[in-house]
């Protein structure tokens, strides 16, 4: 069993609804290559549940008939897997260079500050948890941040756009 | 006033849409290809267009489709690389947001072209929304019968499928966005053999840039010799510039080949010159992995010539006093920035996006961010700089893939060009926490040329 900094095991099923999605997405691939789905139904697994849990990964490499090492291996390569359960809304905030030159950092000081909490954690509502990501290539726009699962993208932040943005946030969770 | 070949339209209402897009010639070159030209001929007017790659390698995109292999009852595949991830460069973005059926119509005629019949377009995972739009710009041109079976009645069948990537850097690189599209990690493959001959699934395989699938609708609709009208030398066509970092109008431009940067940059019909009114003082022209340059250096070549935006003249010179096309990332740098913690800002980026594979990179990049990070810090000293080239040269060309390479030139180039800044992060160490070093003589114009000797 991989080894993973959240120990939870809580046992996953996978609706109907979703291995109907698996399903379709295998059809894409040529007979035999199934494996090929792995990262997309990754990104549904991750939508559905917030993030890849380990019995979830040993679910995908059961429906995929592939090893379980398979899944792990790559679930932990890319970075835009979640290995432990994020807020709500995860905020992601590009840090690279050109953002940087327009202020990222201190997009992600206010944000940390705001949330009060650091880089990785979650807020003790469950709603927020934020996280500084390599280039978003969206570099004529920054600072720019994208929330999962949709990666809705949001450009030219200033500390009061991030401010009205967790508002609205807020305000959307509790409707 | 440069031509507009890819975003001729992109103002249009609703060019988003089958309809729209086709109702401004949207498609032709598909009925063009398909009825009219043989996939050889398809082939050879793309070389004649003199098209280069505009991922940021710049190989002609012609002569990588003359390469394919072709045994009999194998089947072979075009991939479209959409996993842009180069620092500085959102162009792709752009076009699949605002103008998707340019890149599905590329994709048919390519396709055709190589004798796909099936094609993945691999888009890297953050760009969901460019997923789903893509996603329904393929069931509006299925709709019309324009893939799936017997296309246009000409017999020919292709499916055309979107992959999402997992958000890694390293999957620009082609071999190893063909391992991610099979379910694995996205280590690159060891060369040869090259993809043209076993790659995805180890069949022949074909994997373009976005703009480069794109920019073969104009190619085929007016023909290659056209095309290569435009620009200069063996720069042909148009070039799409994300243009980024402290400019007063930053976004994406569809440029003539050859442009003069100094238009490009100050011209308000480009990037209007630099935000607030500040100076310039540094340019990274093609993507972060490019050699970033002086404002003198970038704008005049070291021979006083006026610099062009082409593949050449940003190369003039070499790595000592030039640069490279690349993606065309542009990211302009303002006076007030810090050429030290962009550098490590870069070396960090590298670092993370190493995939392990190769010593060189795995190790090189972690200790170049380190020693980066320390002089940025104020607890740097003097022989830094030379320990920075040092690793930056036992990386270069010691992969397997080119990300080592893209991870030495920023550092080596902003040592090679900045070094009075370096040091001065180690001789005022306690200011450079608090200020920048500034402009310093960073866009003095440079002395003559060195006549020949006396």
């Amino acid at each position: 069993m991989l080894r993973v900094e959240n120990t939870e095991m809580v046992p996953v099923e996978f609706s109907t609804a979703l291995t109907d999605q698996f399903a379709d997405i295998v059809s894409r691939y040529p007979e035999g290559k199934q494996k090929s789905a792995l990262l997309p139904i990754l990104h549904l697994v991750q939508a559905e549940f917030g993030w890849v849990s380990a019995p979830a990964m040993d679910k995908v490499a059961e429906y995929l008939k592939i090893q379980p090492v398979e899944v792990y291996e790559v679930a932990t390569f890319y970075t835009m897997y979640f290995m432990r359960p994020q807020g709500k809304y995860a905020l992601e905030v590009c840090r690279t260079g050109p953002c940087c030159l327009v202020g990222a950092e201190t997009i992600m000081d206010h944000i940390e500050q705001k949330l009060g909490v650091k880089e990785g954690e979650v807020t003790a509502d469950g709603l927020f948890s934020w996280r500084g990501v390599e280039c978003l290539a969206a570099c004529g726009f920054g600072p720019v941040l994208q929330i999962g699962p949709e990666y809705t993208f949001y450009e030219k932040l200033t500390n009061e756009s991030v401010d009205q943005l967790i508002e609205d946030l807020k305000a959307k969770a509790n409707n | 006033m440069g031509r507009k070949l890819l975003l001729e339209h992109i103002n249009v209402p609703g060019i988003n849409t089958f309809d729209v897009y086709r109702s401004k010639g949207g498609y032709r070159s598909v009925e063009k290809a398909l009825k009219q030209l043989s996939p050889e001929e398809v082939v050879e007017e793309v070389k004649k267009s003199g098209l280069r790659g505009r991922g940021g390698a710049g190989f002609p995109t012609g002569m990588k489709w003359g390469f394919l292999a072709k045994p009999e009852g194998v089947a072979r595949y075009l991939v479209c690389n959409a996993d842009e991830s180069e620092p500085g460069t959102f162009k792709d973005r752009y076009l699949m947001t605002y103008i998707p059926h340019l890149l599905i119509e590329g994709m048919i005629v390519g396709s055709y072209a190589l004798g796909a019949k099936t094609s993945y377009i691999y888009v890297r995972g953050e760009m969901m929304p460019q997923i789903r739009i893509l996603e329904k710009a393929i069931a509006e041109a299925k709709a019309a019968g324009f893939l799936g079976k017997n296309i246009l009645g000409t017999g020919y069948d292709l499916e055309l499928y979107v992959q999402p990537g997992g958000g890694a850097y390293i999957c620009g690189e082609e071999t190893a966005l063909l391992e991610s599209l099979e379910g694995k990690r996205g280590n690159p493959r060891i060369k040869p053999p090259f993809p043209a001959i076993a790659g995805l699934y180890g069949c022949p395989t074909v994997v373009n840039n976005v703009e480069s699938i794109a920019a073969v609708v104009p190619i085929i609709n007016d023909g290659g010799e056209e095309y290569a009208k435009i620009g200069i030398g063996r720069s042909t066509g148009t070039k799409l510039i994300s243009a980024g970092g402290n400019l007063a109008k930053p976004g994406v431009y569809e440029i003539d080949l050859g442009l003069p940067v100094e238009e490009f940059l100050y011209s308000d019909e480009y990037c209007g010159g630099i935000a607030n009114g500040k100076r310039l003082k540094a340019v990274v022209a093609g993507g972060s992995s490019v050699p970033i340059l002086p404002a003198n250096l970038f704008l005049k070549t070291a021979a006083g010539e006026g610099r062009l935006m082409s593949y050449e003249s940003l190369a003039d010179g070499g790595f000592a006093t030039g640069t490279m096309m690349g993606s065309g990332g542009f990211i302009a740098f303002d006076e007030d920035q810090c050429i030290v913690r962009n550098t490590w800002n870069f070396a960090r980026f590298y670092h993370h996006e190493s995939c392990g594979q190769c010593s060189p990179c795995r190790e090189g990049t972690g200790w170049m961010e380190k020693v980066l990070h320390r002089l940025e810090m104020g607890h740097g000293s003097m022989s830094d700089m030379d320990l920075l080239v040092d690793v930056s040269k036992k990386i270069e060309g010691n992969t397997i893939c080119p990300l080592g390479d893209a991870a030495a030139w920023p550092v080596a180039s902003a040592i090679r060009h900045f070094r009075d800044e370096f040091e001065w992060h180690v001789s005022h160490a306690g200011e450079a926490v608090t200020r920048n070093y500034g402009l310093a003589h960073y866009a003095d114009p440079l002395p003559a040329p060195v006549q020949a000797a006396q």
